[in-house]
């Protein structure tokens, strides 16, 4: 109980002193570029990879060294991960922290009541997103002339991927669970710039939700884009595998495309994007 | 034999209704015409291979839990065994997580309603050696949650050590069960083990009817016990470890089946047998018609709905033991 209360003491000591000696949140934007940044999400992780100046970038998280997850996993082996706690990452130093609009609250709080400027970043809900994450990665690290090149270089090629095509397929995402998305989002808005038309808006769905099979099947979409496979087993998942996919005359299930390029709005979406522009042109040649 | 006929319509009415149901609205004629034809159409897809393998599931399913229920019920000579309350279901709910978590499955199939069945074989052992010959309902139902409990937790151990996140959500799946999303895949899986469970639990008939009298009486007509009671472990294990193995682990309905139908048959054990399977039959159809009506997109489990209805009568059930014992 003592030794409780001592470290309780302690650590309330730590905050106050954080609170004393670092400077107030909000000056913090006009201080010069970051020398130590820690990102704790991965979206963050990725973007910071392709943008901060070398030795600007101190740890990553822990996904970012997932190859499944993360579309760069091999340049993040470099950097350390931290658990994207607000101890792991105070105990960094940072004087940055970049951070997921979905990142704990308390996690987000108690990093800036310890005195460090915490960046948060919202998800990408469509490509449209994609210049706007770079521009505040950009600026947050203190390398908004890189941002730039990034961002006309991210529109001359999705201009290039994405020309419309004379006659849309009709494509259906389907993930485990029988989930779906619709237009408004990230993964839909890769659909539609690869040539697609998303069977989700015939069934009403513009954000996301469950298209039970029986649905699907009477939508009968040209083409079933399925999520990726997670490893071990769920039944979650063995709609993916339904005999009934395979009975449907006419469609093409092309198995598990969407995948860790289709997760945070990066450039690398574009990679997405033209996977999408083969596919319809593969079906279109009839192949 | 007018109980036979009126239970028989009433499993085919409620199989074609079945049929119909569903979470796409299709017109019914068309519907039954498309999986007639088969022409390939989207409807006809829909209709082949999807609600058709739901509908003999459930039928199977429930003629699987019906049946064990009688039997147990009839072997040990108590209205309370019924082997999702006495732990069977979920016993055979642990074996099928552990063949698909540990990828037997994968390496062959049957290793799914094997597994389930070989964990099933356990706990109706446990079972009769916990509760002893004349099945006293304190030691059963004692005996029933310390095996449901282990097994649910194991179950729950295995979900949640998976690599795949999606797994731990499996969790309500097993121990609720549903029919949601099933193909013919599984009626082949499970229909042999069905099959052979029920004719063993079918021939078991007499030798039930002969136990009302009484051990020593049924002994001294010719019956030989520990022949009866093989055939009921594996009768029960087979039919009920391939019935969870595809649909996870529903409870109750061996328990309001036989209780419906007992005073329908005279309180004949063997006659109790093909009544409750066609009644569990009736009762899963219904029940899973009523989980796509209630809640169309949200694939509510089965278990839900029959703890709904079999909980009221559980409690009654233990209230009028206790008022016998007393």
């Amino acid at each position: 109980m003592a030794a409780w209360g001592l470290s309780l003491a302690a650590s309330l000591a730590g905050v106050s002193a954080g609170l004393l000696a670092g400077p107030p949140a909000r000056a913090a934007d006009m201080s010069p570029r970051p020398q130590r940044v820690v990102s704790v999400n991965l979206c963050t992780d990725q973007l910071a990879l392709m943008l901060a100046a070398p030795g600007q970038l101190v740890s990553v998280s822990k996904l970012a060294h997932d190859p499944d997850s993360s579309s760069m996993a091999t340049a993040a082996q470099a950097y350390a991960t931290n658990n994207s706690g607000a101890e792991d990452v105070y105990l960094r130093k940072p004087d940055l922290v970049l951070a997921g609009t979905f990142t704990a609250p308390a996690t987000v709080q108690m990093l800036r009541d310890l005195g460090i400027r915490v960046e948060l970043f919202a998800p990408a809900r469509s490509l449209a997103d994609v210049p706007a994450r770079i521009a505040q990665m950009g600026a947050a690290l203190g390398r908004e002339a890189e941002a730039q090149a990034m961002i006309d270089r991210f529109e001359t090629d999705l201009a290039r991927l994405s020309v419309a095509p004379d006659r849309r397929p009709r494509a259906a995402l389907y993930y485990v669970n029988s989930y779906t998305v619709g237009d408004r989002t990230l993964a839909g808005d890769i659909l539609r710039a690869g040539g697609f038309a998303n069977v989700a808006a015939e069934a009403g769905l513009s954000v996301g939700g469950t298209l039970s099979l029986e649905q699907l099947i009477l939508l009968d979409p040209e083409v079933i884009i399925q999520g990726r496979d997670y490893p071990g087993q769920a039944r979650a998942e063995e709609v993916l595998h339904h005999p009934a996919l395979d009975a449907l005359t006419g469609t093409r299930v092309a198995g598990t495309i969407t995948d860790r390029d289709w997760i945070c709005g990066t450039p690398l979406v574009l990679t997405a994007v033209e996977k999408m522009r083969d596919l319809r042109q593969a079906l279109e040649a009839g192949e | 034999m007018k109980l036979a006929i009126g239970l028989t319509a009433l499993v085919a009415a409620l199989f074609v209704l079945s049929l119909v149901t569903g979470t796409a609205a299709i017109p019914p004629g068309q519907s039954l015409q498309a999986l007639i034809q088969g022409d390939g159409t989207p409807i006809a897809v829909v209709m082949r291979e999807i609600r058709l393998p739901r509908a003999i599931l459930a039928a199977l399913i429930g003629a699987a839990l019906g049946l064990s229920g009688a039997a147990m019920q009839g072997y040990l000579r108590n209205p309370l065994a019924e082997p999702g309350l006495i732990g069977v279901s979920g016993a055979a709910a642990l074996g099928a997580v552990l063949s698909i978590q540990l990828g037997l499955q994968m390496l062959f199939p049957l290793a799914l309603p094997l597994a389930a069945l070989a964990m099933a074989v356990l706990a109706v052992l446990l079972i009769l050696m916990l509760a002893g010959p004349r099945g006293g309902s304190i030691t059963l139902i004692l005996a029933g949650i310390a095996i449901s409990a282990l097994t649910g937790a194991l179950t729950s151990l295995v979900l949640n050590l998976s690599p795949n996140p999606f797994a731990a959500a499996d969790i309500v799946f097993w121990m609720m069960g549903s029919l949601a999303d099933r193909s013919f895949t599984h009626v082949w899986l499970a229909l042999p083990f069905i099959a052979v469970g029920a004719a063993l639990l079918f021939s078991t008939g007499r030798g039930l009817d002969a136990l009302t009298l009484g051990e020593d009486a049924a002994q001294a007509m010719g019956l030989n016990l520990s022949a009866l009671r093989l055939r009921l472990i594996l009768g029960t294990a087979a039919a009920i470890g391939a019935a969870t193995a595809v649909a996870g682990a529903i409870g109750f309905v061996g328990l309001v089946v036989p209780h419906l139908l007992r005073r329908a048959v005279g309180a004949r054990p063997s006659a109790l047998l093909w009544a409750s399977g066609l009644g569990g039959a009736a009762m899963v159809l219904a029940a899973d018609i009523a989980v796509r009506l209630l809640l169309p997109d949200r694939d509510l489990k089965l278990g839900v709905l029959m703890a709904l209805v079999g909980a009221p009568l559980f409690l009654h059930l233990i209230f009028r033991t206790r008022r016998e014992m007393a």
